[in-house]
């Protein structure tokens, strides 16, 4: 469809584990507009990073994609061969991953890992890769580029390493930037700069981008959409300003009130009951049901199906 | 309300050897002079970002790791010259908790050897009702029986969470340490577990430093805090009077970024280590005079500050 950048539609992801079959991703469904930010929320298992890892088809065996789409400036990525998808990864998709520590390979040269993808995906000679660099590394806010060019990762901060990989991130002009928690190995300082720096690329760039967090506060002030993940599955999705004016499912309530807001005079948080179930043991019906306050007789037995309430909102709940 | 630890111009640095080859060294002061008072039954938060030493306050408070210099009071008791026995029988009443449930529990032992086992060696316990103990206690923490015979990969990062405070609680201690308690909890997880806190201080009126990045959670759990800034207390007070009347720049920026509905331009710096304001690259209200020397912490006991031009106009 035009104006969506990248297309999901029933994606189904799961792990072979002996004879277990645990699905992580179960029907997923989501779009992001083009030069907008979809922020996609859930906690640890949600999900989310393998909703990220299913696009790159980047899932780690025993893990498979099962069935799905997932279409991309009009082409199924699900349907590529490897080396059609290598032409794409790193090129028109770039990727941000969690750990600036470990995302970095420690024994080459800062500059050699940006050039790296741009010979991989442009063919440029080493020379004209230099310059290129030269001129990301000062993009991503280096006052010193030339100096950098030649450092090792351990030489860097955190935060700076993190500008490194939006660096390699944006070298060849990706469409997509898909950042699976860039944010949060860092101290809220090192947060804010990285955040304004991916606001900046975004506009100046024309990209757009898969924004994935377990911090709601950082969506608030970030994002265009948001989904929330629970157990593999998507329970709602909004604009960003509408969800927090008006959360609708139960289980986005309940983490609106449990983040920690700046208000005094509350001597407990509200919080949603019991804990996050096991991909291998989830639940009948809907996934969210034992700890649901609303949850009625039909949540128990039957999931519910993804519902389009217009306004660009969806929601997964019998209540709706 | 009297003072139950107080902690005076503590010490503590590291030798770190400037490139593998060389014999150069050099000295990073973790804690530099800290000096706090907690009192008894109530919360103290210790803000600060990663390195800026508020863990190894923590470690040397409860003489995990020995101070290099300055002085511990607990219950007017000089930690600093205590024999090895008289400070593990002290142990019992001073208790920490690790951010991180998956490496601070013995994935060897059930729950009710985890929990068992500072009863036990304190002897609060005999073996016959050491279950019926350890059941009790697993009611505080608001788990049910059938987790006695668990281990921890069986469990949820809150589940396991809910372990480690049950333990430090079992020996029934004066002082509860948290270091980054919930940081590497779930979101809906982590209210829980502050709830959890706020029921056994108010249930064993028990003293809690608690350690966080966190701005709001401290808020919300703490009746003082203290903001760290490499090594050194920028600013502290009554977490009320800190918060809404904010005076160091490093509160300050730290406070704005976690209200802030959008995202503000934040400049790129690189700060190494120099005369003066440790702060000094940083700041945005910087005068001449801090390059020269580096601020103490003046003020009231409801709020303290250093710096050296907080009130002055621009």
């Amino acid at each position: 469809m035009e104006g969506y950048i990248i297309e999901i539609s029933n994606l189904y992801t799961s792990f072979f584990i002996d004879t277990q079959v645990i699905p992580v991703i179960n029907d997923l469904n989501l779009r992001i507009k083009k030069g907008k930010v979809l922020g996609l929320i859930g906690e640890s298992g949600s999900g989310k990073t393998m909703t990220a890892l299913s696009i790159l088809r980047l899932v780690p065996s025993p893990g498979k994609i099962i069935s799905g789409r997932v279409c991309f400036e009009g082409k199924d990525l699900l349907s590529l061969t490897n080396r059609e998808m290598e032409s794409i990864r790193g090129n028109r998709i770039g990727m941000i991953f969690q750990e600036p520590m470990t995302a970095l390979n420690p024994v080459i040269r800062v500059g050699e890992q940006i050039s790296e993808t741009l010979i991989t995906h442009k063919g440029l000679s080493k020379k004209e890769v230099r310059e290129i660099s030269l001129e990301l590394l000062k993009k991503v806010g280096f006052e010193d580029p030339g100096k950098r060019y030649i450092q090792y990762p351990h030489q860097l901060s955190g935060g700076q390493r993190q500008r490194v990989l939006i660096a390699i991130a944006i070298s060849c002009n990706p469409s997509l930037l898909i950042a699976d928690e860039p944010t949060t190995a860092l101290d809220v300082a090192t947060e804010a700069q990285i955040l304004s720096l991916l606001k900046e690329l975004i506009e100046t760039q024309n990209m757009s981008m898969l924004f994935i967090t377990h911090n709601l506060n950082i969506m608030k002030r970030f994002g265009d959409h948001i989904g929330i993940m629970y157990a593999g599955r998507l329970l709602e999705m909004a604009p960003v300003v509408d969800f927090f004016n008006e959360p609708l499912h139960p289980y986005s309530k309940g983490l609106i009130d449990s983040i920690f807001t700046l208000r005094p005079n509350e001597k407990r948080l509200k919080v949603i009951p019991g804990f996050v179930p096991r991909l291998s043991e989830l639940p009948e019906g809907c996934k969210f049901h034992p700890r649901c306050n609303y949850a009625m007789d039909i949540c128990k037995k039957d999931e519910p199906p993804m519902q389009d309430l217009g306004n660009e909102r969806w929601i997964r709940c019998y209540l709706f | 309300m009297d003072t139950l630890l107080s902690v005076l111009e503590l010490k503590k640095t590291y030798e770190v050897k400037k490139s593998i080859f060389s014999s150069k060294k050099d000295i990073i002061r973790a804690v530099d002079s800290i000096s706090l008072e907690l009192q008894r039954g109530s919360t103290l938060g210790i803000v600060g970002e990663s390195g800026s030493g508020k863990s190894t306050l923590a470690r040397c408070i409860l003489f995990l790791e020995r101070p290099d210099g300055g002085k511990v009071f607990f219950e007017n008791k000089d930690l600093m010259t205590l024999k090895k026995n008289e400070m593990r029988t002290l142990r019992k009443d001073m208790q920490i908790i690790f951010q991180d449930p998956y490496s601070s529990l013995n994935p060897r032992k059930r729950v009710l050897e985890t929990i068992g086992e500072p009863l036990l060696f304190h002897g609060y316990s005999k073996k016959d009702d050491l279950i019926s103990k350890v059941k009790d206690i697993l009611k505080d923490i608001g788990l049910n029986e059938d987790f006695l015979n668990k281990y921890p990969h069986e469990m949820s990062g809150g589940q396991r969470q809910r372990v480690a405070i049950g333990r430090a609680i079992a020996t029934n201690p004066k002082l509860i340490v948290a270091d980054e308690p919930v940081s590497s909890l779930d979101v809906s997880i982590q209210a829980q577990i502050v709830n959890l806190f706020l029921d056994i201080k108010e249930k064993r009126k028990i003293s809690i430093i608690f350690v966080s990045h966190d701005l709001n959670i401290v808020r919300f759990i703490s009746d003082e805090i203290i903001v760290i800034y490499k090594g050194k207390v920028v600013e502290s007070g009554k977490t009320e009077e800190v918060f809404y009347n904010p005076l160091h720049p490093y509160t300050k920026m730290l406070i704005e970024s976690v209200k802030a509905d959008f995202i503000k331009k934040e400049p790129i710096l690189n700060d190494n280590q120099h005369e003066g304001c440790a702060y000094y690259p940083r700041c945005n209200i910087k005068r001449e005079i801090c390059k020269k020397g580096s601020p103490s912490l003046t003020g009231d006991k409801i709020h303290k500050v250093a710096c050296f031009v907080f009130n002055q106009p621009f």
